[in-house]
């Protein structure tokens, strides 16, 4: 065993000592995020105390903090509810299109154009969605009003300006759309070339195709997918805020009327820049909510793409 | 025997093989559904969802009816589903070109020199600008992007070249995307919650602004950063250290400069992202009408906030107040595509494949 050992100099004991230090900073980058995340929910906590041992009626609407944010999280859920149900299957269609279907030099470039739908900001989806969509809207609305009124979910009377809560679940849904075409697309991608061409060489069609190899393959991509534009739909403020019309306090399932429940994101964002006092305590408490719901659905649909990957070697 | 054997083989080949559809007809099909489309568009007034309805069953029934008559009824279900997963393509197509149309028309008025070269002190009515709101949207992103890019890149240095597979940097990594679904009104919310409890609840700041952003945008910066540092090659660490370099040294001078590209292209997507944010904003910078050079001390507008008053509270006539928001959203788009082009345009020039 013929060690050779020199004696250190000067300069690499400094050089080391750097070392340490550049990986004790790194390190500590690692557990500032940690530290950061803590401390959202840590402050986001302290904040709400109030609200919770307050007065019941010294809160807004004046019978304590459940019945002030019930409301509001089953407008959250709802309205949420509803863009996913457009958004899911339009999104599918979307990743297949450029996965499979267009020419493959175009694939890349069409996927920027539905990434470009991501990039604008919530506040101008806000404005399109009251001067273009609910206008657009007004005319259908009404037609279901006039004609599918015995169905509860268009039991109307119709909006006037347009601005229900399906207009709203229409401008989430294109807002979540990029999210989930680009995890659906990686996925679809990743579809072995050995089980697609299985399927053909036993005469499948192409649509056969995608049920036999490409959709049992991605399922756990798509439903991670879904889950983390559910989260996204859940929080997202500024457009639902813009667009929506609302009446405080109420719950209903009616599509297409002028009176609808507002979401816990949209409220905070209405309401905190006039209020004071033990309302500000209930706004954030509210945001605390939603904080450990959407931190809930992100957490699954992560998870199971975590897990996924380390089964599949993929990513 | 084996010119017979080779007949048959032949016939049945023949009978395997299915007639299909011409592509001039399939194309015939699809121009007379094109044209009916456009025909329902001027026809109907202007809606944009009937005509593509029409056009769409105009275009799949005629063809499903054929397919099943000449093909096979799995055929003409395959050729259904083609046409239905190209119009959810063309169906999210049409949010974006309206929405990018009406903001240029919308916009393009107030779209002049007095927009950039004035705030709103003392405006009624027409005039008046935003030039508070753009120098606050870039104080706003710096602070914020100052803040981030050394925490996100440091971050995920450790991932990549310190974590391993050890717990910490699994459940950083696992966090982090976590944290990357936050929603921008909680992240608003605890940086109000984080001043209200050091400084006191009537704070607001541009800085507060920053705070929040960066809650935003350090998920992204580490993500970028990690999957950037993650292509370079092993053999390049491995040279580095046989020449006796240090692991410090071999980081900052071979890996961060071969990934850096990229870690830039992923930084200037992160600011395209919060450049946008309105909501923290309005919880945290708050709202103003003036010029506000000082981040620490003070409301401070930015260009989505001024956006959203400029619609909410246009003034008597609302007229001048609508143009104002539409311009500023004009300039967010402008800066966010140009942001978003120019972040795809390093990405490509300087990648290390193509150096």
């Amino acid at each position: 065993m013929a060690t050779v050992t020199s004696p250190p100099r000067l300069d690499e004991k400094i050089s080391h000592r750097a070392d340490q230090t550049f990986s004790a900073l790194a390190t500590s980058a690692g557990v500032f995020i940690l530290v950061t995340l803590a401390f959202v929910a840590i402050f986001l906590t302290a904040e709400s105390i109030p609200a919770f041992t307050a007065d019941p009626e010294s809160l807004p609407g004046g019978a304590g903090f459940a019945a002030y944010v019930g409301p509001l999280l089953f407008g959250t859920v709802w309205v949420a509810i509803l863009a996913m149900l457009i958004s899911v299957p339009l999104a599918l269609g979307i990743a297949l299109f450029i996965s499979h279907y267009a020419p493959r030099r175009m694939a890349q470039s069409l996927g920027y154009i539905i990434d470009l739908l991501a990039a604008i900001p919530s506040v101008v989806y806000g404005l399109w969605g009251i001067a273009v969509l609910s206008p657009a809207l007004v005319g259908f609305y009404q037609w279901l009003a006039e004609n599918l009124s015995w169905i509860p979910l268009f039991a109307g009377p119709a909006s006037i300006t347009g601005r229900t809560i399906l207009t709203a679940a229409l401008v989430l849904a294109v807002m979540v759309l990029p999210i989930m075409t680009a995890i659906n697309r990686e996925i679809f991608l990743q579809t072995p070339r050995l089980h697609e061409e299985a399927a053909f060489a036993l005469g499948a069609t192409r649509w056969e195709m995608i049920k036999m190899a490409v959709f049992p393959y991605g399922r756990s991509g798509i439903i991670s997918g879904a889950m983390l534009g559910l989260g996204r739909a859940l929080g997202e403020t500024m457009a639902v805020a813009m667009v929506l019309s609302t009446t405080g306090g109420l719950v209903t399932f009616n599509l297409i009327s002028a009176d609808n429940p507002s979401t816990i994101a949209a409220n905070i964002a209405l309401k905190f820049p006039e209020s004071s006092g033990v309302a500000v305590n209930a706004l954030v408490a509210t945001g605390l909510v939603l904080f450990v719901f959407t931190f809930a659905v992100n957490f699954a649909a992560r998870a199971i793409i975590a897990r996924r990957s380390e089964f599949s070697g993929a990513n | 025997m084996t010119t017979s054997t080779q007949t048959s083989l032949d016939e049945r080949h023949i009978d395997v093989v299915q007639p299909s559809l011409p592509r001039t007809l399939l194309l015939g099909v699809a121009g007379v559904a094109v044209v009916g489309a456009i025909a329902a568009y001027f026809l109907l007034g202007g809606n944009l969802f009937a005509p593509i309805a029409i056009g769409f069953l105009l275009y799949t029934i005629p063809v499903y009816v054929l397919a099943r008559a000449r093909e096979s009824r799995r055929k003409a279900t395959d050729r259904t589903w083609t046409a239905i997963v190209m119009l959810a393509f063309v169906i999210a197509l049409i949010p974006l070109l309206s929405l990018v149309i009406t903001v240029i028309a919308e916009g393009i008025a107030r779209f002049d020199a007095e927009f950039f070269t004035s705030d709103m002190r003392g405006v009624v009515g027409e005039g008046g600008g935003a030039l508070h709101a753009i120098v606050g949207t870039f104080m706003i992103t710096i602070l914020a992007t100052v803040i981030s890019v050394p925490v996100g890149i440091m971050c995920g240095v450790y991932l990549v070249e310190y974590g391993g597979k050890g717990w910490l940097a699994r459940w950083t990594t696992f966090l982090v995307d976590v944290m990357t679904g936050i929603p921008s009104i909680v992240a608003g919310l605890f940086a109000f919650a984080l001043f209200a409890f050091i400084v006191g609840p009537a704070y607001r700041s541009g800085f507060m602004g920053s705070i929040a952003l960066s809650v935003l945008m350090i998920p992204t910066v580490v993500r970028a950063t990690e999957e950037m540092l993650k292509l370079v090659p092993n053999e390049l660490r491995e040279a580095s250290y046989a020449l006796g370099v240090q692991k410090w040294r071999t980081i900052t001078k071979v890996v961060i400069p071969t990934a850096l590209a990229g870690i830039v292209t992923g930084v200037m997507l992160a600011i395209a992202r919060v450049i946008g944010e309105t909501a923290p904003l309005l919880l945290t910078a708050g709202f103003t009408s003036t010029i506000n050079w000082n981040p620490f001390e003070g409301r401070m507008t930015s260009l989505p906030v001024y956006a959203y008053y400029s619609y909410v509270t246009p003034g008597v006539p609302p007229e001048p107040g609508y143009e104002r928001a539409w311009t500023a959203a004009l300039v967010l788009i402008i800066i966010v595509l140009g942001l978003n082009l120019l972040a795809r345009w390093i990405a490509v020039r300087f990648s290390p494949t193509k150096a």
